[in-house]
């Protein structure tokens, strides 16, 4: 998976509840196989687009200061629906990096951390006020995570700390796989398998 | 103290220890569809991992494929190659495949407790998030992403951190009219799309134990509607009967170990749980959604809600989501003209489903301006309700029958709601675009679904 350490840059305030993986990427796009790169301009496309094609000019991926946000402020159970892992590729390919909301769907969740998407929790109260700070100052405000350290600098400076397990930390901070670490224990997979098969047969087919 | 269903499977299944929390969970089942299995054989191969143990993953293309009857994979060119290479890489592996039109094709989480590949006290993972519905026979099932997916084939394990566990009774007896769909989308009604995040699942009280298999799959698949990976009931003698002669499940003096296994599963009566939720069944109606998440849901004699009266931190969504399903707030819900019909989807879309749907349709017609779909969620499922006539039944009341496959309920494949119109579904998801851009969706039961089809709007199942 990509690295991530630290970004700094404008965050987009979607302040919406319940933001699902299928409003994120429309599941054609990925029986299009059109590659994981290419599903960025398809970010979001039910809400950026009108039915006629033409943008949404009230959709804050729309909105100047916002086109490029490498960072999404949202409110709770972002990412929740479906197990797409297209969805986070996708807000990769729209050039985000990191997510601050104050909770996610788990499966959402865990794909983030398979690929170097950085979902950070917050209380919401706190991603509101970033949410303000952010309108209070368009085009000039800007948002710091910071992976090392486990904090946000909002727009006026203020430090904020959050929380993100260890074990996961360590792995985006390095850019690791979980495969290349699981294939290390391969020994005791197999001592597993064995002892069950002694007393699980018919899981055995 | 004691531990709960899910603990016993879990601790049951843990390879090592890894720290922060985190555990290499063992994997017993993988089941791999069009979409994301294909895929994920395709990504371990390039990365140089073949799977660990094919003869434990099993493959069934059901996303990318059309239910027109006498369909092939190229009816839905885009989905073709997915089929194709599904085979391929099966074939390559020594994965057992059940493709088009073969017994044991259809939609996977349809097969896999139809041919007992799910057994209770199992580990089953899917690149689906309705994976959860496995957990109807006692099984530990969730949904993985590609990536994630990719580790379970290479080393047939999960880097997994244990959720809390989330206790919801269903208390009471069933009224008339209320089907297991009604009761899940009751309890998410209740407590809200979000309440399930992080934690697993058990479906528990008289209501739940009273269930045949069939309907505790439709509870547990909904589990991810309310934010749950996984969702589970405890295994009794109903789970024993539903699995005894299947084809996967254990046969003669295996059969007997397993069972004195499986009997040792059931929580333990003193076992905690991190959160509780008790359901009584005597307020619990017939239920359809009215907006754009599944906890947008009412009784269907209940008015559409007011999103001024309703919780301010709601307000904006409620108000959205009234905006984009073309409703008036305060206006009864029940007579609202509907275009479309859907009955099918792993959700709903088994025998019992079918059943039920043709109690409703059996010697009436659909109204005339409604399309009328019934998709088994099987080749088996599809070939036992032919040869009770169900398809007769359905066609008389001009209803559609088509091939097994996931078909509308994802709008993978080529068939849709067309924008605007308005869709009474059994599947999952009312999602803004889920079932095609800008259709409407309003779940509800297949009985439900088939009254609006008889009456040509959203019906009162229990007035017919």
């Amino acid at each position: 998976m990509e690295k991530f350490t630290k970004v700094t840059g404008v965050a987009a305030p979607l302040m919406r509840q319940n933001v699902d993986t299928d409003l994120i990427i429309r599941i054609e796009r990925l029986v299009d196989n059109t590659g994981r790169k290419g599903l960025g301009a398809h970010c979001f496309e039910q809400l950026r687009l009108r039915p006629d094609g033409s943008e949404n000019p009230d959709v804050v991926f729309n909105q100047a200061p916002y086109r490029d946000a490498p960072i999404i402020l949202a409110a709770d159970n972002f990412g929740c629906g479906s197990s797409r892992e297209g969805a986070v590729w996708a807000l990769m390919g729209m050039g985000v990096k990191a997510v601050i909301a104050p909770s996610y769907g788990d499966i959402f969740y865990n794909n983030c951390f398979q690929n170097g998407l950085l979902p950070v929790v917050l209380p919401l109260a706190e991603v509101e006020r970033l949410a303000e700070e952010t309108r209070a100052a368009p085009g000039n405000a800007r948002v710091t995570v910071d992976l090392e350290t486990c904090t946000v600098v909002s727009p006026t400076g203020r430090t904020i700390a959050f929380q993100v397990d260890g074990r996961r930390q360590h792995a985006m901070l390095n850019g690791l796989d979980d495969i290349a670490q699981t294939m290390s224990r391969q020994d005791e997979i197999a001592a597993w398998q064995a002892a069950d098969k002694a007393t699980r047969p018919w899981v055995w087919l | 103290m004691g531990m709960t269903l899910f603990d016993k499977i879990w601790d049951g299944h843990v390879v090592a220890d890894l720290g922060n929390g985190f555990v290499l969970l063992h994997i017993d089942r993988l089941l791999l569809h069009d979409l994301s299995g294909a895929r994920a054989l395709q990504e371990a191969l390039a990365k140089g991992y073949p799977p660990a143990q094919p003869r434990l993953a099993f493959a069934t293309p059901d996303h990318a494929v059309s239910t027109a009857p006498g369909r092939t994979e190229e009816t839905f060119a885009p989905g073709a190659p997915l089929v194709r290479g599904m085979r391929e890489s099966t074939a390559r592996f020594g994965i057992r495949m059940f493709d088009l039109g073969q017994d044991g094709n259809g939609i996977v989480h349809i097969v896999g407790p139809e041919l007992a590949l799910t057994l209770p006290g199992t580990t089953l993972v899917c690149g689906d998030s309705h994976t959860c519905t496995h957990g109807g026979l006692g099984a530990l099932a969730f949904g993985v992403g590609s990536s994630e997916l990719v580790h379970a084939l290479a080393t047939q394990t999960m880097v997994q951190r244990k959720p809390k566990r989330f206790r919801a009774s269903f208390e009471g007896a069933i009224p008339a009219g209320v089907t297991p769909k009604d009761m899940i989308l009751h309890l998410i009604g209740e407590v809200g799309t979000a309440a399930g995040t992080g934690h697993a699942v058990e479906y528990a009280g008289s209501a739940i134990r009273s269930l045949p298999i069939e309907g505790r799959l439709t509870i547990c698949n909904l589990s991810i509607e309310m934010g749950a990976r996984t969702g589970m009931v405890a295994p009794d003698d109903t789970t024993y009967q539903y699995l005894a002669g299947r084809d996967y499940a254990p046969k003669g003096a295996l059969w007997d170990r397993a069972l004195a296994h499986w009997r040792t599963l059931p929580g333990d009566p003193d076992a905690a749980f991190d959160r509780e939720h008790v359901v009584d069944m005597a307020r619990v109606a017939p239920q359809i959604t009215w907006g754009t998440s599944p906890e947008h849901v009412i009784a269907v004699d209940r008015p559409i809600p007011d999103p001024a009266t309703g919780p301010e931190d709601k307000r904006a969504a409620w108000t959205a989501a009234l905006q984009y399903q073309g409703l008036q707030p305060g206006k009864p819900i029940e007579g609202t003209k509907v275009d479309w019909v859907f009955i099918g989807s792993c959700t709903n879309s088994r025998l019992s489903d079918l059943h039920a749907a043709a109690a409703i349709a059996r010697g009436r017609r659909k109204a005339p301006h409604v399309t009328a779909w019934v998709v088994p969620g099987s080749e088996r499922v599809k070939r036992e309700a032919e040869a009770e006539g169900l398809d007769k039944v359905f066609r008389e009341a001009g209803f559609e029958w088509r091939e097994p496959g996931c078909s509308m309920c994802i709008a993978s494949n080529g068939e849709r709601v067309p924008p605007g119109q308005r869709c009474v579904s059994t599947s999952n998801r009312n999602f803004v675009g889920r079932q095609g851009p800008g259709a409407r969706t309003h779940l509800a039961s297949p009985a439900m679904a088939a009254a609006a089809a008889i009456k040509g709007a959203i019906a009162d199942v229990r007035k017919l």
